[in-house]
């Protein structure tokens, strides 16, 4: 009976198997991820590189509000310098305020201010893109289903339409896309930005940067949980054999197997 | 309490013992008969003690940084996430603490029904059980509102729906559960506050859990009374203690791989989208642990009567004493009801699935049978087994092999030992 238990089990596997494949979802992109697996570490290079094309080209419609300037430059992330973010966070227009005239008035940004916002609200940024509002990127990868692989085919996903596909105004194509109609247009370009780095700006490899960079916004401690769940699992499992053989030692008093 | 009298050595242990007898609760604890053939399957209870003891330190701890707001409950926990030292250590310990809770309490209750621990004379231990299951229930759908996410806000939209199928009054007590007219900032904060109130009753029934246990004692995989204290037990300290021990370290090591490294995949992406009452999500899911309650709820054409059956489904585990009529406690010895008993596992699983699934087609069909099936199991199936099955000859304790040598018996036993 156990036999039938096993059987209904794969039964159940594989039929969620076929149904993923029948739905016509279109296979995301598959490339190596820096920050996959047990050692998983961030590129360094990418992540700054993936700052500058956030800053260059998403951050104009895009915001990302639960990053600071200071972020940028610790440890586990793009890790600038101190003095380079405190020149990124300069480069800003950061309003504060009021002062004791009760103004608001703009200064440039420091360390501690939150990423500017592209836009002052929701309505507004509404308002500049035809209806649709572009989502927040600060956990952006966490929030949809394909994470990293589904944010880094999206970019690469503007395709022509099929035959007798219609698109109304301000609508695109994109094979990732639910519905596969998406409101943004293709957002990169070869050579929109210039790496500093002398690294080519394809667009898939710009995908490739701004995608780690947004996978490190979600998860920014990411490289710290993954070094303490190796020390963490592997002094769990030395104590787990240093208990096993004690258990077997004191049970060895009793007939009875453990 | 325990079978001798027990008096502290010291003369002031004394004075205090006879004050208030925590030494003598101490000794028992220790002392405790538990019959030696206990397997692995056993050592559950403690690790669900340890669950919930993680649950309420974590909660505790993420309580001082959470804001319980509306406008504000999404930012402070990226705000635990980002720049609480460790935050995101304790948040994911905490959310994924809940389905692990959720995996041992279920291991925990199909052990019971395998090897008839509800039975009498532990009916009480057993409904104690399952009112703390019920209470987890609750406590996890209202933790899991407080992120403030898409599938908080529109889960919890459709749970307290439920309550709008009774007639008459529905309307008003969905009103009255929200404290408005959608759930909204004051459904929010009584979320919480129940939310935080909750562990500490099922901390006090996990006592009287206990209490109740160590009054007839263990079950154990044969099922059979046993002499206590005699040579089928051992003290519970050291030798359950260290088992438990090593059982929980195994479990921990399960827990830590998802706390550091998938820490997200039990959990809805949707929930990492800030709650939005003008936007309905594509699919609204309950987290798997409730998955085979809502197939049920779902199954059934009629919202009052699919909110009877989801309730039903769960209160009929509290009547299973008086259902299963067989006299043998454990499945070892009841051939047919090992069957039927590995059938319900796959129904149950079955159901989990379907309840992942959007309610249409082949998965609305399949999600009615195995609801059917699961109430054919406790109402006609179990009643009746306890009637008809030829059971296997019973040994007489643990340590005397049945008289005659049943064959079933040995296998019994490498079956055990092979899981040790």
């Amino acid at each position: 009976m156990r036999n039938l238990f096993w059987i209904s089990l794969f039964f159940l596997l594989t039929t969620n198997f076929t149904v993923l494949k029948s739905a016509e979802k279109e296979e995301y992109l598959k490339t190596n991820w820096s920050f996959k697996g047990i050692f998983g570490k961030f590129d360094r290079g990418a992540l700054q590189r993936g700052y500058q094309v956030y800053t260059e080209v998403c951050a104009s419609c895009h915001s990302m509000k639960y990053l600071s300037y200071r972020n940028l430059a610790e440890k586990g992330g793009p890790e600038f310098s101190e003095a380079e973010a405190k020149a990124i966070a300069a480069s800003f227009e950061v309003t504060d305020g009021p002062n004791t005239d009760g103004e608001m008035f703009t200064r440039p940004g420091k360390l501690s201010d939150k990423f500017v916002m592209p836009y002052e609200n929701v309505e507004a940024a509404k308002a500049a893109n035809g209806g649709a509002y572009p989502p927040d990127m600060s956990v952006l990868i966490k929030a949809r289903s394909g994470g990293a692989d589904y944010i880094y085919s999206l970019l690469q996903g503007y395709v022509e339409p099929p035959e007798g596909t219609s698109l109304d105004e301000g609508v695109y194509y994109n094979k990732y896309m639910y519905g596969k109609k998406i409101k943004m247009a293709s957002p990169l370009s070869d050579g929109i930005v210039e790496y500093s780095d002398g690294t080519e700006t394809s667009i898939e490899q710009m995908s490739k940067d701004v995608t780690t960079f947004l996978m490190w916004a979600a998860e920014p401690h990411l490289e710290a949980r993954h070094k303490m769940g190796f020390k963490a699992i592997v002094y769990l499992i030395i104590l787990t054999i240093l208990v096993y053989f004690s258990m077997k030692k004191i049970w060895s008093r009793v007939e009875t197997e453990v | 309490m325990s079978e001798h009298e027990y008096t502290p050595k010291s003369k002031a242990g004394k004075w205090f013992n006879d004050r208030l007898p925590l030494l003598s609760l101490a000794n028992h604890l220790t002392d405790y008969p538990t019959p030696k053939n206990l397997n692995y399957w056993w050592t559950f209870g403690g690790i669900l003690t340890f669950c919930l003891i993680t649950q309420i330190v974590t909660g505790l701890t993420l309580a001082m940084h959470y804001i319980a707001h509306a406008d504000m409950a999404f930012d402070s926990v990226e705000h635990i996430m980002r720049d609480v030292n460790y935050g995101w250590l304790i948040r994911y310990i905490h959310a994924n603490g809940a389905s692990m809770f959720f995996l041992a309490v279920y291991i925990h209750i199909f052990r019971s029904l395998f090897y008839g621990s509800y039975k009498s004379p532990r009916e009480i231990i057993w409904i104690i059980g399952i009112i703390i299951y019920l209470l987890m229930m609750a406590a996890a759908f209202m933790g899991y509102v407080l992120p403030w996410g898409q599938m908080s806000f529109w889960g919890a939209t459709v749970i307290t729906n439920l309550f709008s199928a009774i007639p008459l009054v529905g309307e008003g007590i969905v009103t009255w559960l929200w404290g408005g007219y959608s759930v909204d900032n004051p459904t929010l904060t009584r979320f919480f506050t129940l939310h935080y109130l909750i562990p500490f009753l099922i901390l006090g029934l996990v006592v009287l859990h206990i209490w109740a246990l160590h009054v007839p004692g263990n079950n154990n995989p044969i099922g059979i009374d046993i002499k206590k204290p005699s040579k089928d037990t051992v003290p519970f300290h050291p030798y359950i203690v260290i088992k438990d021990g090593f059982a929980l370290l195994m479990f921990i090591i399960v827990f830590a791989f998802f706390v550091f490294y998938t820490p997200n995949i039990l959990g809805h992406a949707d929930n990492y989208i800030e709650a939005d009452p003008l936007v309905t999500p594509a699919h609204i899911v309950p987290e798997w642990y409730l998955l085979p309650f809502y197939a049920i709820l779902r199954s059934v054409p009629d919202k009052l009567l699919g909110v009877v059956a989801m309730l039903s489904a769960i209160l009929i585990l509290a009547a299973l004493p008086w259902l299963d009529t067989s006299k043998i406690r454990s499945a070892v010895f009841r051939p047919l009801y090992k069957q039927f008993y590995w059938i319900l596992v796959a129904d149950v699983l079955i159901l989990g699935y379907v309840g992942a699934m959007p309610a249409e087609g082949l998965y609305l069909l399949i999600a009615r049978v195995a609801t059917a099936y699961y109430f054919l199991h406790f109402l006609v199936i179990l009643p009746v087994l306890g009637f008809k099955e030829k059971t296997l000859p019973v040994p007489m304790s643990i340590t005397e092999p049945v008289l005659g040598g049943s064959v079933n018996m040995a296998a019994a036993r490498s079956k055990e030992s092979s899981r040790n």
